[in-house]
């Protein structure tokens, strides 16, 4: 993922938050039923793009860089394909300038 | 797997406790936690205040000012000791449309000076500092903790929280949820029924590092004076807005995406930010200033009639949890809302832990409606609507630039046209029917009277 904007490639966006990551992700993607999702709006909504589409239709999920906002297990039009939670306490994002 | 808060998480039954550790449970140290937090405990209350970050504010994001009036009174004197990043004395709303833009832009000196009027803040740091005075009340804040669901009697009393620690549960009289837009807790006590994407922006920001004193010139300003400039007309047909304001060392700017309109439009939130900033009237305000941070976060803006109920058994709902953020077009308030509302829960569960009379949480309820908090939300409940119509997200700010176009291009040798034959034209050229501004205008006119 390089796609640039303007002047900021996204890794480099990325590269400006800080994130503790946690060793259990706390976002599980059901990729069977992304398959037969015609819309994955998850792939442009969430703002720190972290779904991506892969060759066989499913959904490839990292939830390291999770913003934790929700957006996507709101817009989910797969039923219940993306399973969601907060990060455990203390983990995920840690905004300095929010 | 530790036990975790989301969409899927239910309450659980428990028996009644014997002994409640704590007279109330607070979830989430944000503005309304922490006011709530900071009544209960001056009270004489045993407060817990929970927060899943490392420390308050790490979870939060927000588009611009905090209105410190609520303020003078939980922390008399605030204005000396708030972590403050300037203090707006200009404030300007722009519509944008293609390369053009339409500004009012006032100034009031003033509002520089104390009592003030609006401040912009880091929420990492202005979120802490308020948690801080509920802990020097006597508040035990708990970070790094996350409530994963209601404990509640078999009787539907809610008694206390689960939490993701071993051995986790906490148990209280009185359980305040300020648990932000999300509010797994107030979903899971049922009082959160509708549909939540329908009325839910996503917003996103950039905080870019500029020199301070080429801030002071681009905008205008100087010392610890800032600009808020809210807009229109800059989300490529998306409803919602843009925002863009000054910090010491730093601008903020971003942009409010309705989610539904943003799943529809296909394009990604950074992508429509970055456009904004290509405008040739933000490009000149944000040129060569670097990236310090990128940041995200959902905002409930559908206003008075999409609250959630706020008062369960055991258990009140305030800040963002109770969809309390005002997005009204001219002025768009959250913080000092979710504040209010922390403090009137705060006083109500106080009353109620005081008297012995836990019906006497309902009482939240009247403490909001007789303040701006309610009061304001029920005087602008169409507003949201109306400002996230197609008309004046996509048709007028079109039509209010062709309008001032047409008056200021000069034509001569032709003589100048009347304005109202001016803007019979710019209604005409984007669609609008003369009958429908009317209509807004008398809309505009009711909502915001």
């Amino acid at each position: 993922m390089n796609q640039r904007y303007g002047d900021v490639s996204f890794e480099d966006r990325m590269s400006h938050v800080d994130f503790r990551v946690a060793e259990q992700p706390h976002i599980v993607v059901d990729t069977d039923v992304c398959r037969s999702c015609t819309t994955k709006t998850c792939v442009h909504a969430c703002p720190a793009n972290l779904f991506v589409p892969t060759a066989e239709g499913g959904i490839l999920f990292n939830y390291e860089q999770c913003f934790e906002c929700g957006t996507c297990y709101l817009m989910c039009d797969g039923g219940n394909a993306i399973s969601w939670s907060y990060p455990d306490g203390g983990q995920g994002v840690v905004f300095r300038h929010g | 797997m530790r036990d975790r808060a989301g969409p899927a998480s239910s309450a659980v039954t428990v028996a009644e406790p014997e002994r409640p550790q704590f007279d109330a449970i607070v979830v989430g140290a944000g503005p309304a936690g922490s006011a709530a937090a900071l009544e209960l405990a001056r009270a004489g209350h045993s407060v817990a205040l929970l927060e899943r970050g490392p420390f308050p504010g790490s979870k939060n994001v927000y588009g611009g000012v905090v209105y410190g009036r609520i303020l003078d009174e939980l922390i008399p004197g605030w204005y000396d000791e708030m972590p403050v990043q300037r203090w707006v004395t200009r404030r300007q709303t722009m519509l944008l449309d293609g390369e053009r833009s339409m500004t009012v832009d006032f100034r009031s000196q003033s509002w520089g000076r104390a009592p003030y009027n609006g401040a912009t803040t880091y929420r990492a740091e202005f979120d802490d500092w308020l948690a801080g005075h509920a802990q020097k009340a006597g508040a035990v804040l708990v970070p790094s903790t996350v409530a994963t669901r209601l404990l509640r009697t078999e009787r539907g009393r809610i008694v206390g929280v689960r939490t993701d620690r071993p051995d986790g549960d906490l148990t209280a009289k009185v359980v305040i949820a300020c648990d932000g837009v999300n509010s797994f807790l107030a979903k899971q006590a049922g009082l959160f029924p509708g549909d939540q994407a329908a009325h839910t922006t996503l917003g996103v920001k950039e905080t870019l590092a500029l020199p301070a004193r080429t801030i002071d010139e681009r905008f205008g300003v100087s010392g610890h004076e800032g600009v808020d400039i809210e807009m229109l007309g800059c989300t490529q047909g998306i409803p919602g807005g843009g925002f863009l304001y000054t910090n010491s060392d730093t601008l903020s700017v971003g942009l409010v995406l309705g989610l539904q309109g943003l799943a529809k439009s296909g394009k990604r939130p950074e992508e429509v930010l970055a456009e904004l900033k290509r405008h040739p009237s933000i490009q000149p305000l944000v040129r060569g200033a670097e990236l310090v941070e990128y940041s995200a976060h959902l905002i409930p803006e559908g206003g008075y009639d999409t609250m959630p109920q706020l008062v369960g058994d055991g258990l009140l709902v305030a800040g963002d949890a109770a969809a309390m953020c005002l997005a009204a077009g001219i002025w768009l308030e959250g913080v000092n809302f979710a504040m209010g509302s922390g403090m009137y829960a705060g006083r109500a569960a106080s009353k109620a832990l005081s008297s012995g009379d836990l019906g006497a949480l309902r009482e939240y309820r009247g403490l909001l409606e007789s303040s701006f908090v309610l009061a304001d939300h029920k005087k602008l409940r169409k507003a949201p609507e109306l400002v996230l119509s197609e008309r004046v997200q996509q048709r007028y700010p079109g039509l209010v630039c062709d309008l001032v176009e047409l008056m200021f291009t000069v034509e001569n040798p032709k003589p100048k046209p009347g304005v109202r034959k001016l803007l019979r034209a710019s209604a005409k050229r984007n669609g609008v029917k003369m009958r429908e501004l009317a209509r807004d205008a008398l809309t505009g006119l009711r909502s915001f009277g």
